[in-house]
């Protein structure tokens, strides 16, 4: 059987379904592997508590496993500590940006009373003169904003 | 009545509070004012439907009669259910929903600020998680206040009409049952009497911000935490449940 570090790696190259040029380690979501002589747990934290894609990440978990042999495994939710875009790291960030999405500011600098007033720069010409539309977008974890120099509409990843 | 059935309570009532309110929100589907509005809505009742899958399924663990969170959300008749009757109103039109949401948000980001340091680990983890969902739906319930409010006439109007519709539904929120007192003094639960003067202060502020006059309170309805509801409750669960009513153990 593979260890826990070679579990990770595999498990490392699964993409999130909703934005196929990260990955869930990228995301911060793959948060351990434990293995036991029951089998393997694969530990996934949720980015939102009702996010759809959660299920389908659980399914390429247990068929990535299952392809290399391991069939006693399972996934089990963490809650805490908390999902945060905060793991997300520089180059995650820049991923984001190449397909087009504004990557998460710190957390540090959004005051959550006043979502309007954090700085988003578009993605396409790179202008921070934007504006936000809604703080809901085509996902739970995206907001709409609007690029007042290059008209570009385009979905910013909410500081979460 | 021992702390495990306590918290069984009680998680079912944060559970059915969250269920509700998912399926009302949803309700808006495809018939949102504008798109925008539209996602916003949904994107709140999936934060509404996750949170109660958590609870639920907590719930399920701690009865432990092996009940998973759909067995309790599709096969509790309506007085087994202990969400708020706030909860289970209809949508109403746009600014009705919209006054639900100020009510039922500020009152959840007080509690769930509070629960996130709850002495019931799973609890305390299910609701960091859930504080930071609620901090938009509150930040969207507050903006759109302020755009109706000040808006027309028409739909200051209409705001005003659908605040002093719901306010009498307000008052149950801050009840506490014996459980809650029980698991209170445990410091699992947070005493809701504690949040009222705090809840009434920062939906007054939002309102008279949105030219919204905040109306007096005089008599409150009860009952949802008993079980004992509006007729709306029996309407949803009819829909909600119709699959597994016509079909037990249907699977995809």
């Amino acid at each position: 059987m593979l260890d826990r570090e070679e579990i990770l790696a595999l498990l490392s190259e699964i993409k999130d379904p909703e934005i196929p040029v990260v990955t869930i380690e990228e995301m911060g979501m793959l948060r351990d592997v434990l293995i036991s002589e029951k089998g393997c747990e694969v530990l996934l934290t949720p980015t939102y508590t009702g996010c759809p894609a959660m299920g389908i990440i659980e399914q390429d978990i247990l068929s990535t496993l299952q392809e290399a042999g391991i069939e006693n495994a399972k996934v089990t939710m963490v809650f805490a500590p908390a999902w945060t875009t905060d793991w997300m790291s520089e180059s995650t960030k820049e991923k984001l940006i190449q397909f087009g999405i504004a990557a998460p500011v710190h957390s540090s600098c959004v005051n959550w009373l006043s979502p309007k007033n954090v700085e988003v720069s578009c993605p396409k010409c790179h202008s921070k003169n934007t504006k936000l539309v809604s703080q809901f977008g085509s996902t739970a974890c995206k907001a709409l904003y609007t690029c007042n120099d290059c008209q570009e509409p385009f979905d910013y990843f909410k500081c979460h | 009545m021992t702390k495990q059935e306590a918290l069984y309570k009680y998680l079912l009532q944060l559970g059915d509070n969250a269920l509700i309110q998912s399926h009302r929100l949803s309700e808006w589907c495809s018939k949102g004012p504008i798109l925008e509005e539209d996602l916003a809505l949904t994107n709140i009742a999936l934060d509404y439907i996750g949170r109660a899958q958590n609870l639920l399924q907590y719930a399920g663990e701690v009865e432990g009669k092996g009940r998973t969170s759909d067995d309790l959300a599709y096969r509790r008749p309506e007085h087994q259910y202990y969400n708020n009757l706030i909860a289970e109103m209809p949508k109403g039109d746009f600014a009705y929903t919209i006054a639900k949401q100020l009510f039922i948000s500020t009152f959840e980001f007080l509690l769930y600020t509070e629960l996130c340091t709850s002495k019931d680990e799973t609890l305390a983890a299910i609701a960091g998680k859930a504080i930071k969902e609620i901090r938009y739906h509150w930040t969207h319930s507050r903006d759109w206040c302020y755009r109706l409010g000040k808006g027309t006439a028409f739909s200051n109007d209409k705001l005003q009409q659908a605040i002093n519709d719901l306010w009498m539904y307000t008052g149950e929120q801050f009840e506490m049952s014996d459980e809650e007192d029980m698991l209170c003094t445990e410091g699992v639960a947070y005493d809701n009497k504690a949040l009222q003067s705090k809840w009434q202060e920062m939906v007054s502020n939002v309102l008279t911000a949105s030219n919204i006059i905040t109306p007096v309170s005089g008599y409150m309805q009860t009952g949802g935490r008993k079980g004992i509801h509006t007729e709306n409750l029996g309407h949803i669960l009819s829909e909600m449940q119709y699959l597994q009513r016509a079909y037990p153990d249907a699977t995809w």
